[in-house]
């Protein structure tokens, strides 16, 4: 085994509301190895944002409770708010699902992606604006040089996207986390930034978190993927097997439920019944057994953990824990 | 049918063997203006020479990228904005510039269901309010015949009909949608335009949208024009699909048969941009990676819209429009130099 980049343990992380407590993250552990690309799939409120915003210390009004992430062997939960800045600045990027909102309107384009160098590489301005339109240039905007002059409202959204990530990149983090990067745009552009993010991960060796509802972008992106469902992590492993032979109900019902482009008869879909919980109040037991076809009486009283289930998959669930095979109509 | 040909009104009486809706050269532009007396400076071209024929009881699939038109293209048909140009018959009859109690009338066999299920729906009206509006507006129904309808169309959409007294909020998205279905349907309407029906959806609930809509399609025998941009979803529930570009229909063919055999270059990339849920089909899939952005509606590309960004364009495509030409099978695309 290699030693993991970024290993997260028993996060969790709480918002306190009028109506409560919510644990959006309630227990998440994974591990970011080195160079790969890790999809993160739910559901929206299934805490996989927030679960990237707790990496990042991001996660405020949410608060850490519990938990580790670590690092380069330090523990980013416990390090004083200006290491983090740098550990932010140098070390992780984030790129969002809106890269309108995530850009200052009122700076130009060119000086906004130099800005970490400015300020986290103590270059000078001259330096760092030649760096960013080269970073420009090489995450695929064409005439670099003159686009670094524009405001971020003269660009597209692919081509804000591309802006974001080149701001992400210009410090050559080693990790990068990608939350819905091309939710926000028409197909044959997400299919360019989904080819730009593939590039990138090659060429620069960063390691990927890709956090997404679309099975179809983690299937072509992912080596492993791990699957959430209100603040859990129901199931892990590599995306071939947990696509092939999935081990927890959630990700069955969910494979079943979406039409396939490539299907070749009309075949009614199977959704999943009834709503994702609100997380307010959650079920007792396993958050999932309401809409669960499999569901055992075990379910409803006691919480699964995440056990391996086959020999490469992690799945949180009782019924497929005891050795029972997922299959139905 | 070649391009701007008129529809050919019927001399006879409609019957439903014949297409339901028919639209020729339908155009619709709107105003671009500036300056401080607003002159209208120039156009943008949404709908730009569109024909279709849509038949009874079929889907159609209207899919393309944002900006492209195809929202616009669905409000023409049902009349909620006025044509530039063009016809469109609707059960024989000429709709295009139809005014006062005519287009009033013609509300009642069309509907609408939206993306958004937040802001479609008055958020001070009741459920029961909401679904009864038409009924009203239209004279439909009074008293314990109007609450019995209204209850029914709750029902029919799969919701407690006790929830007339309820408020939008007091509903999930999926259950909004359930009540936007239910309006469209209070009307007893034969065509409905489903405008991205369920993108605003998580994805566990959106089977459970389309498989409604599959089954109040057989249980009343409705035509749909269902618009989105996941051609996953369209190709599962469409019989024949359209593919839009910059105002302009680029290709027409059966679900299966336009996936397998693309023929318009656009059709081809946008097919391959899909991401398809099974990591080793991605993994064999060849991807053809479009460049750049979709062009200005405002002042579109001579010729093909799509050259700017076509892989197989060549001199001729900006000198001339290519018409729709027939691939046999009702299969239709509008390329100089098609796919094979």
């Amino acid at each position: 085994m290699t030693q993991a980049l970024l290993e997260v343990q028993d996060l969790h992380t709480v918002f306190a509301t009028r109506e409560g407590k919510v644990k959006a993250v309630d227990g998440v552990s994974f591990e970011l190895n080195p160079g790969e690309t890790l999809g993160i799939v739910g559901e929206s409120g299934c805490g996989k944002s927030v679960t990237a915003l707790s990496i990042m210390r991001l996660q405020r009004p949410g608060k850490i409770v519990g938990g580790k992430v670590t690092f380069k062997g330090q523990d980013l939960t416990k390090v004083t708010e200006s290491e983090m800045r740098d550990i932010r600045g140098r070390e992780m990027a984030m790129i969002f699902q809106d890269p309108m909102t995530s850009l200052n309107p009122v700076f130009r384009t060119g000086w906004q992606v130099a800005e970490p160098l400015r300020l986290h590489h103590g270059w000078d301005s001259k330096k760092a604006l030649a760096s960013a339109v080269q970073m420009l240039g090489r995450v695929g905007i064409p005439s670099a040089a003159e686009r670094a002059r524009d405001y971020p409202h003269q660009f597209s959204g692919g081509m804000r996207q591309r802006v974001m990530i080149a701001m992400g990149l210009t410090t050559t983090p080693a990790v990068l986390i990608a939350d819905e990067p091309t939710t926000a745009l028409d197909v044959t552009i997400q299919a360019q930034i989904l080819d730009l993010l593939r590039h990138v991960n090659r060429e620069f060796g960063t390691a990927t978190i890709l956090i997404t509802h679309n099975l179809g972008v983690v299937a072509g992106m992912c080596k492993r993927v791990i699957v959430m469902y209100a603040g859990r992590v129901v199931e892990a492993g590599p995306t071939t097997d947990v696509f092939a032979n999935p081990k927890h109900p959630y990700t069955w019902s969910l494979l079943r439920s979406i039409p396939r482009l490539d299907a070749e008869r009309h075949e009614p879909l199977k959704p999943i019944e009834g709503l994702p919980p609100s997380l307010v109040d959650l079920p007792t037991g396993c958050a999932f057994h309401p809409r669960c076809a499999f569901k055992v009486e075990r379910c409803s009283r006691d919480v699964p953990a995440l056990q391996p289930v086959g020999d490469t998959q992690l799945s949180a669930c009782w019924v497929t824990q005891a050795g029972a095979e997922l299959k139905g109509a | 049918m070649p391009e701007g040909a008129p529809v050919k009104t019927l001399t006879r009486a409609w019957t439903t063997a014949d297409p339901l809706v028919s639209v020729s050269d339908l155009k619709v532009w709107f105003p671009v203006s500036s300056g401080i007396l607003q002159r209208t400076i120039a156009h943008v071209h949404a709908v730009d020479g569109v024909d279709l024929e849509i038949k009874t009881g079929e889907t159609v699939g209207l899919v393309g990228e944002s900006g492209c038109g195809k929202s616009t293209l669905g409000r023409a048909v049902i009349r909620l904005l006025e044509p530039t140009g063009g016809k469109i018959l609707f059960k024989g009859d000429d709709i295009t510039h139809l005014r006062g109690e005519r287009l009033r009338a013609l509300r009642r066999d069309m509907a609408m269901i939206f993306q958004d299920p937040y802001a479609s729906l008055d958020p001070r009206q009741t459920v029961g309010d909401i679904v009864g509006e038409p009924i009203d507006i239209h004279h439909l129904a009074k008293g314990k015949e109007r609450q019995d309808r209204i209850r029914e169309m709750l029902r029919v959409v799969g919701l407690n009909p006790r929830f007339v007294d309820r408020y939008p909020h007091e509903f999930s998205g999926g259950q909004r949608q359930r009540v936007g279905i239910a309006r469209a349907l209070a009307v007893e309407p034969s065509f409905i335009i489903c405008d991205e029906p369920i993108s605003a959806l998580d994805v566990s609930i959106q089977a459970q949208i389309i498989n409604l809509l599959e089954r109040l399609q057989s249980k009343f025998n409705l035509t749909y024009l269902f618009i989105a941009h996941d051609l996953s979803v369209v190709k599962h529930i469409s019989n024949r699909i359209a593919v839009m570009y910059l105002g302009k229909i680029m290709e027409v063919a059966g679900g299966t048969q336009l996936y397998k055999r693309p023929r318009h270059p656009y059709t081809g990339s946008l097919l391959s941009a899909i991401p398809i849920p099974d990591p080793v089909v991605e993994m064999r899939r060849e991807r053809l990676i479009l460049q750049g952005d979709v062009a200005s509606p405002v002042n579109p590309p001579s010729g093909c819209r799509f050259r700017t960004r076509c892989p197989r364009a060549r001199e001729h495509c900006a000198e001339e429009v290519p018409p729709l030409e027939e691939y046999g099978d009702e299969h239709k695309a509008a390329c100089f130099y098609p796919l094979d």
